[in-house]
């Protein structure tokens, strides 16, 4: 249950979009349409499952003066290995994400989970936190990239709606990022608020 | 030796660098030929989408060609011997946001049969689009099936012939500037021969 309950954290209370405001650059960036949004919110995910794990593992070994050097270590090995994959395998994806993917080594979720999580609890919490705040990270940016490309082309996931002249273009945009993410940021709070939780 | 000390942080940095090297290196033995493999993929399908039917390898066989004080790279497509037609790639420096890198395919006299582009940071929604837009059969915006010779390639507003993208001229100008530079290094490779 503790599990089960670190996972929902990382998703609603802890949401790492809407609740904790982390990422904000690959958040605006990425998230032209669905697709994108939900592909970096998957990759960051996956470095961040693993980078929890790994940190976790090894926090009892490293001093605490060389911690966050040993992290951003860990976190760029993860990065690295996921671009070369995705170079090597997934071309077309790697060259739509294109620069936001070497930039997941700056994304300060990582480096945030790996002082505020994965530096104090166990493996297996770690590996539930990680796997918490990516699924929150993927929901929010799909979301966020739905509504942007809904909004901004009349598409979702490439398949129109409506035809695309009344779409409106500023949302597609970086302004209309700022202007969805924050109507999306103010939604999700109210729920919350109603909900407490 | 004592976890806090200079060594024992030296030490702890010293074996996870280590351990994190070993793990890219083994990883990017095992992607190198992948990558490779999937970058030339990505210009195959590319010169395969834009060319007339051929059965050389075009990449191995290109050629640099100087236009202008520029250099092109051709690729030149054969098919049982005979010429059918040319790709040639060049990057337009006057777009409206960086550069645009585009390659164009020729037919061997010189129409144009296709085009990609390849990289670019235009304006999404408006300049972007010259992915369709310039093979768009609606009205005079498509280029596909023009002779850059014959016809004069360039935006209404210049006195030319082709319905440049609506609210993006500027993109158009260089779409279409490219388009013209490219040809020349297609007559070149032409006259030449």
């Amino acid at each position: 249950m503790k599990y089960l309950n670190i996972i929902y954290k990382g998703v609603v209370s802890d949401n790492p979009t809407f609740v904790l405001l982390l990422g904000m650059c690959p958040t605006l960036g990425t998230t032209g349409s669905a697709l994108t949004g939900m592909s970096m919110g998957l990759a960051t995910m996956g470095v961040l499952i693993c980078s929890n794990v790994v940190i976790s593992a090894i926090k009892n070994y490293v001093p605490g003066g060389v911690r966050i050097p040993a992290y951003i270590v860990v976190i760029a090995s993860f990065v690295t290995v996921l671009q070369m994959l995705m170079k090597a395998y997934l071309p077309t994806l790697d060259a739509m994400l294109g620069i936001f993917i070497p930039l997941i080594v700056v994304n300060c979720i990582l480096l945030g989970r790996a002082e505020a999580f994965a530096g104090k609890n166990n493996v297996l919490a770690s590996l539930c936190d990680g796997i918490g705040i990516g699924l929150g990270f993927t929901i929010a940016l799909t979301l966020l990239g739905s509504v942007r490309e809904i909004l901004g082309t009349g598409k979702i996931f490439g398949e129109a709606i409506y035809p695309e002249q009344f779409g409106s273009l500023v949302f597609v945009l970086a302004p209309g990022a700022f202007i969805a993410l924050g109507f999306m940021i103010a939604l999700f709070n109210n729920i919350r608020s109603r909900k407490k939780c | 030796m004592k976890k806090d000390s200079l060594a024992g942080m030296v030490m702890s940095l010293g074996v996870i660098t280590v351990i994190a090297g070993a793990l890219l290196g083994i990883v990017n033995y095992y992607t190198a030929d992948a990558i490779e493999n999937a970058a030339q993929q990505a210009k195959v399908d590319a010169l395969a989408l834009i060319l007339p039917e051929f059965d050389n390898a075009p990449i191995a066989e290109a050629k640099d060609i100087a236009v202008e004080g520029d250099t092109l790279l051709l690729y030149p497509a054969t098919r049982e011997g005979i010429p059918v037609g040319c790709a040639v790639e060049c990057i337009a420096h006057d777009g409206f946001s960086g550069d645009i890198s585009l390659m164009f395919g020729f037919t061997a006299d010189g129409t144009v049969c296709g085009y990609k582009v390849l990289s670019h940071s235009e304006t999404p929604g408006l300049g972007a689009k010259m992915d369709e837009w310039f093979r768009d059969m609606t009205g005079r915006r498509s280029v596909i099936g023009i002779t850059p010779g014959k016809s004069d390639v360039r935006v209404f507003k210049d006195g030319g012939e082709i319905d440049g993208i609506t609210a993006a001229t500027i993109t158009s100008r260089a779409f279409l500037g490219a388009l013209n530079h490219c040809y020349k290094a297609y007559e070149s490779y032409y006259t030449n021969k």
